[in-house]
């Protein structure tokens, strides 16, 4: 059914930017957060959230940036987005640096560029019934002509999977899975080219997380969406990602495509975070790498590769503890950062 | 098999509330024997948590256990006990640990403090015999520094020292019933893997029956010897993980199963379950599963399935009816495709 939001949407497509070359591509980014102490909040110190993060994410396709807590994969989204700027580093959206942009560069920017986030209860205005936070959006970017704007909003939410009538409810009256729909609605109103989804099945139920996938996955196909796909969840990353990044403590450590990351994971914390996640089918005869010890705080973290304190790797050394590796490039296409490799 | 630990039979908790009754737990029955470890996996809103908390008899009004829920431990009923026997229970022959260990510690006393508490409570144990005890319990969860870690506040812990510490807290006492509630959901996935096996260690070590409430079913499968599968406050399923696991009868364990992204391998397409969880506040009549369910048909509308049984029993017409087991999740998944 190719419906106005379609037609729309690959109008603009065509009309916006070149179409060769990466979507999004990231060069050296960093950002460091002060630790302000005291009276006069002075610096004690700086999480370094972001340390020297560098890919490309190509059009249509879903990059997944997975790592646990404190990795700086929350952060990555959001400097991509220009949410947040960056202490050092780049972002070239669809061959402009982003940095570049004025206030109207980066409004035109912000309907390019949508997010979409975890909590479904904690991201919408419970005053506001879905179709006026729908309408508001549409009013905001100017992309409400008068009158069509109640067709647009029924088209959204039909997209999404929900009832043209659901517009004059308020998000107390829906699901958890339903108010992520919600969610994807008002980032895909702006018919954005580009969608950082960051965590955004993790709150709801193992039922209702696969209808939300399947969505997303939909979404993508119909209006040629690119996905970055920040989540801590390695069993959802295999169901829908084409390439990984993972971090640690503000650094890719590998970056490659899925089914191959998955096949044979190359960076030991990779093959530990892998051989960590249960898996119904696996029983309780897997062999697991334990890793010692916990992760460094990103406000200290240990000097060499960032992971050398947990790193089960039998050949670990001094260079380990002393050099920071690099990320860098393999056979096969496949990135890692580890000088055992 | 030796005489369950714990027996808990039609254990209903209702909670009366001005808007009408919300049945959270409607007649749940299972046993747990020394040294077992029973899996309970439910989403939200199954009733797991309160039939953990019912039986510490944790609920508060407008909650109630039901006339007629019977609980005991070894040959004493639970619901019939007063509140200063249920306080020499709790903490001492059962013990809870919960999903978020930062606010079930008190951030004003030392980790130290508030292990030798229980012991000091049901144990009469001296300062100086507490102290030692506690410094015991934080090695046996594998805190290093024991000592000096005893004088460190719950804030200067991580996340997992932290579920280690509460662990540690739950065994002081030497329980022999350990109910731990979504206890690795909050940790990354790496820490959990630690805690699980940690949980395993002790659980052999010590001999105690342990109830593990996971929304997870690959933590579950993983741990568990014997499995309850709950849906709208009730038991659909039970059995030894290995037939839960490898073969499911109830539809709703069967559609849970193949919703569940796998690590192992990638999935053309995930199955789904269609509609949402139900609500506590109205279950549907009939199976409570219907709405939801691919197989449903009139007389799952209307009448309500019993669960035959306990070790190995599925809640469904499909057990007296077997023929109409057909279509099911795969004809459902052919259908969203076109």
């Amino acid at each position: 059914m190719a419906s106005d939001i379609d037609r729309r949407a690959s109008a603009e497509r065509s009309a916006a930017g070149t179409t060769h070359g990466p979507l999004v591509l990231v060069e050296g980014l960093v950002k460091h957060f002060p630790i302000r102490t005291g009276l006069l909040g002075r610096e004690a110190g700086r999480v370094h959230a972001v340390d020297g993060v560098s890919f490309e994410i190509q059009r249509g396709e879903t990059l997944a940036l997975v790592g646990e807590s404190g990795c700086g994969k929350t952060t990555t989204g959001r400097l991509l987005l220009w949410l947040l700027e960056p202490t050092a580093g780049r972002v070239v959206f669809d061959g402009q640096d982003v940095s570049s942009f004025d206030r109207l560069g980066l409004r035109a920017f912000r309907r390019r560029a949508q997010i979409i986030f975890q909590d479904p209860f904690g991201s919408l205005n419970p005053r506001m019934t879905v179709g006026s936070v729908l309408r508001e959006v549409l009013q905001v970017h100017g992309i409400a002509r008068r009158g069509t704007a109640e067709r647009q909003i029924s088209e959204l939410l039909d997209a999404v999977g929900l009832h043209a009538d659901d517009a004059s409810k308020y998000p107390h009256e829906f699901s958890g899975g339903q108010r992520q729909r919600i969610g994807i609605a008002r980032a895909l109103a702006v018919q954005p080219e580009f969608v950082v989804a960051d965590e955004p099945v993790s709150a709801l139920d193992v039922s209702v997380q696969a209808q939300v996938l399947n969505l997303l996955v939909d979404l993508q196909r119909r209006f040629s969406l690119t996905y970055l796909f920040i989540t801590h969840d390695l069993s959802v990353v295999r169901q829908i990602a084409d390439r990984v990044a993972v971090m640690y403590l503000g650094r890719v450590v590998e970056l490659r495509d899925c089914e191959a990351l998955f096949q044979g994971p190359l960076h030991p914390y990779t093959q530990a975070l892998l051989s960590a996640v249960p898996d119904p089918e696996a029983g309780t005869d897997r062999q697991r790498i334990a890793l010692s010890g916990e992760v460094a705080s990103p406000a200290n973290p240990p000097p060499g590769c960032p992971f050398h304190p947990r790193c089960p790797h039998p050949g670990k050394d001094e260079t380990c503890s002393c050099v920071v590796p690099p990320l860098r490039a393999l056979n096969g296409g496949a990135q890692a950062a580890c000088h055992k490799i | 098999m030796s005489a369950p630990l714990l027996r808990v039979e039609n254990l209903r908790t209702y909670f009366h509330t001005a808007e009408g009754v919300v049945r959270a737990v409607d007649g749940v029955s299972f046993t747990l024997g020394p040294g077992e470890t029973l899996g309970i996996v439910g989403e939200s809103g199954c009733g797991k948590t309160v039939a953990c908390l019912s039986i510490l008899r944790l609920i508060d009004p407008p909650g109630r256990i039901e006339p007629d829920s019977r609980i005991s431990l070894r040959d004493r009923d639970l619901t019939a006990a007063s509140e200063g026997e249920m306080r020499s229970v709790r903490g001492n022959e059962i013990s809870m640990i919960f999903q978020e260990p930062m606010t079930s510690l008190n951030p004003v006393w030392t980790i130290g403090d508030q292990i030798a508490e229980a012991l000091r409570t049901h144990r009469s144990a001296r300062p100086a015999e507490a102290r030692r005890r506690a410094a015991e319990m934080l090695r046996l969860v594998g805190i290093p520094n024991p000592e000096q870690r005893l004088d460190e506040y719950p804030h200067q812990f991580s996340g997992g020292m932290r579920q280690r510490a509460m662990i540690a807290m739950a065994l002081a006492c030497d329980p022999s019933v350990l109910i731990a509630d979504e206890p690795t959901t909050a940790l990354d996935v790496t820490i959990q893997a630690e805690i699980l096996d940690l949980l395993a260690r002790l659980q052999e070590q010590l001999g105690m029956g342990l109830i593990f409430v996971s929304h997870d079913l690959g933590i579950i499968a993983q741990i568990a010897d014997r499995v309850i599968v709950m849906y709208a406050g009730q038991v659909v399923e039970s059995g030894t993980a290995d037939e839960l696991f490898g073969r499911p009868r109830h539809p709703y364990s069967e559609g849970l199963l193949r919703a569940t992204p796998r690590v192992g391998r990638r999935m053309r397409r995930l199955s789904v379950i269609p509609g949402s969880v139900a609500s506590p506040k109205r279950w549907p009549p009939g199976c409570r599963f219907h709405p939801r369910c691919p197989y449903a048909w009139s007389r799952c509308r209307e009448d309500v399935p019993p669960l035959p049984g306990e070790a190995r029993a599925s809640r469904c017409w499909l057990e007296e009816e077997p023929a109409r087991r057909t279509g099911g999740w795969d004809e459902l998944a052919l259908a969203e495709d076109h």
